[in-house]
């Protein structure tokens, strides 16, 4: 479980970032942390692992104070995915690439190979396996840099703007990947500004603007709250928007993915006959 | 990590006599201060090159910026005394080549502080470097912040996949940076051919004959610092050939870890 306590941070020199928050992930839950940009967004995330430390409030980790463990010893179960994928590959081969977390936290080398096989192949990322990453697209490199944390299995996965540089099928499968860590049991938390992405998601949505968070509720209501989307620079995604069009007609304002609209539409056209 | 370092290097404009000065009146001290520093090994000459410097920060205005980036810089220069040290030079030679690298450090983040690239990139051009040089190096000195988010976001990533920067033995603590390093330079490269894209997109470069909009001009001030530069200069010169400096002695001195040298 993720507690946030009255979290206040500020930059050196800058003013405050986050001002108060009171957050608590469960384990296990899907959450999207949504907002507009310098919301805040990437700094509360980082708090989660320790990479920042609270100026206010503390942060807790599966009951442990972020105060009081290393980065290293948080990551262990709190595994960040960075939104550019530049920013953290470095490695000869993509193999090499996925080892490197593992040899940090000190892992042997026999469950260092079985652990990348794996994921390299859970990923479908085995015919790079000896590849440089620089020479991969942008899309395989953030799959290489997903994949790079999932290796090591953390307990807690956030992901930040995971959908950036993804063409729709990978989206797609990227959202399968995700419902299915979730499934797992894994707590999965995505930084997104993607609404569809989120629409056919439908995780619980926190969405923050100018460092507090304004809404937190399941996609279905948050999406279809036009006034609230107004305040963090979201608008509604398109099925939402075509389904309050229709309102007038008994079509409800809260199916805001294809699957839901279908058999709202269906729904309405079967009592009308 | 500490990346303050480079908020003494970044440019923030104030109302200050030495934020107004020409850039060239500036540059001018700043290579004097430069050659002086180079020019001398003795602590006391040293002492008052670094000294020298104290008022003009002052009146910049940017005591806070050019102290974080003088407590930024301590570990090398905490480096540079031990290695001086440790390999035969005595205690108050290795004060003074400290000494040297923060009056280095110091006169070169003064001018980056109080001097815009803007003006930077006008000085150039009026002293007729071809612009596509003078731009170069604008747009470089311009980098130095992104640089430095690039290089935070960069720890920041490794730190999250297990890396401690701080731990193991010497070599191991150096080993640990080329995590951060290789993907520094990869993105600058990339960010690089972005930019010279864009450039080229925009139509750089498709007029030969530039003329600049703005054109400076030195004021009676600047030509007084620059000619005052020039005495002090020519000062120290003659008190490196002609009169001999005091040196300090204090009698501590490292056992010879390497009798060869």
């Amino acid at each position: 479980m993720i507690e946030t306590e009255e979290l206040r941070f500020a930059y050196p020199s800058s003013p405050e970032v986050l001002l108060g928050i009171d957050l608590t992930i469960n384990d296990g839950e899907f959450v999207a942390i949504m907002g507009e940009n310098g919301a805040g967004k990437t700094t509360l995330v980082k708090t989660f692992n320790g990479l920042l430390m609270p100026t206010v409030g503390k942060v807790k980790v599966d009951g442990l104070d972020t105060r009081e463990a290393s980065v290293a010893r948080l990551s262990r179960d709190v595994g960040l995915v960075f939104q550019n994928p530049d920013h953290q590959l470095f490695s000869e081969t993509v193999k090499e690439e996925l080892a490197f977390s593992l040899r940090n936290f000190g892992y042997d080398e026999e469950t260092i190979q079985r652990r990348v096989t794996s994921i390299l192949e859970t990923l479908d990322l085995s015919r790079y396996a000896e590849s440089s990453p620089f020479i991969l697209s942008g899309g395989e490199r953030k799959r290489v840099a997903l994949a790079a944390v999932l290796v090591w299995n953390p307990k807690h996965i956030i992901l930040d703007e995971p959908t950036i540089g993804q063409d729709y099928q990978q989206k797609d499968r990227l959202r399968n990947f995700i419902v299915q860590l979730n499934t797992q049991g894994k707590t999965v938390i995505i930084i997104t500004h993607d609404v569809e992405f989120v629409a056919e998601c439908k995780p619980r949505i926190v969405l923050l603007s100018r460092g507090k968070v304004i809404g937190d509720r399941p996609a279905e209501e948050l999406l279809s709250d036009e006034p609230l989307l107004d305040k963090a620079s979201l608008t509604r995604p398109q099925i939402g928007a075509l389904m309050h069009e229709l309102r007038e007609f008994g079509l409800p304002e809260s199916a805001i993915d294809v699957y839901s609209a279908q058999q709202a539409i269906l729904h309405s056209l079967g009592r009308r006959k | 990590m500490s990346l303050k370092v480079f908020d003494g290097f970044k440019f923030a404009k104030l109302p200050t006599p030495i934020h107004n000065m020409d850039p060239r009146a500036k540059f001018i001290m700043t290579i004097g201060l430069f050659v002086a520093a180079l020019l001398f090994s003795n602590i006391y000459a040293l002492i008052v090159i670094f000294l020298i410097q104290l008022p003009i920060v002052y009146a910049a205005k940017t005591w806070r910026k050019w102290a974080s980036s003088m407590r930024a810089g301590l570990l090398l220069a905490t480096l540079i005394f031990v290695m001086n040290f440790v390999f035969g030079s005595t205690i108050v030679f290795s004060a003074a080549m400290t000494l040297r690298f923060l009056s280095l450090m110091s006169a070169f983040s003064l001018f980056f502080m109080t001097t815009s690239p803007d003006d930077l990139g006008l000085a150039l051009e009026q002293a007729h470097v071809p612009y596509t040089l003078s731009f170069t190096f604008t747009t470089a000195v311009r980098l130095v912040p992104t640089m430095a988010l690039d290089a935070q976001t960069v720890i920041d990533a490794q730190r999250s996949r297990g890396l401690e920067l701080d731990k193991g033995n010497f070599m191991k603590r150096i080993r640990n940076y080329i995590p951060i390093l290789i993907p520094l330079i990869v993105s600058a490269i990339r960010r690089s051919i972005e930019l010279a894209e864009a450039l080229e997109s925009r139509g750089f470069g498709a007029s030969p004959n530039r003329k600049p909009l703005i054109v400076l001009r030195m004021k009676s001030t600047d030509y007084l610092v620059g000619v005052a530069t020039l005495l002090m200069l020519a000062l120290a010169v003659y008190v490196y050939l002609f009169i001999p400096l005091p040196t300090p002695s204090i009698p501590i001195t490292m056992p010879k870890i390497f009798p060869w040298l």
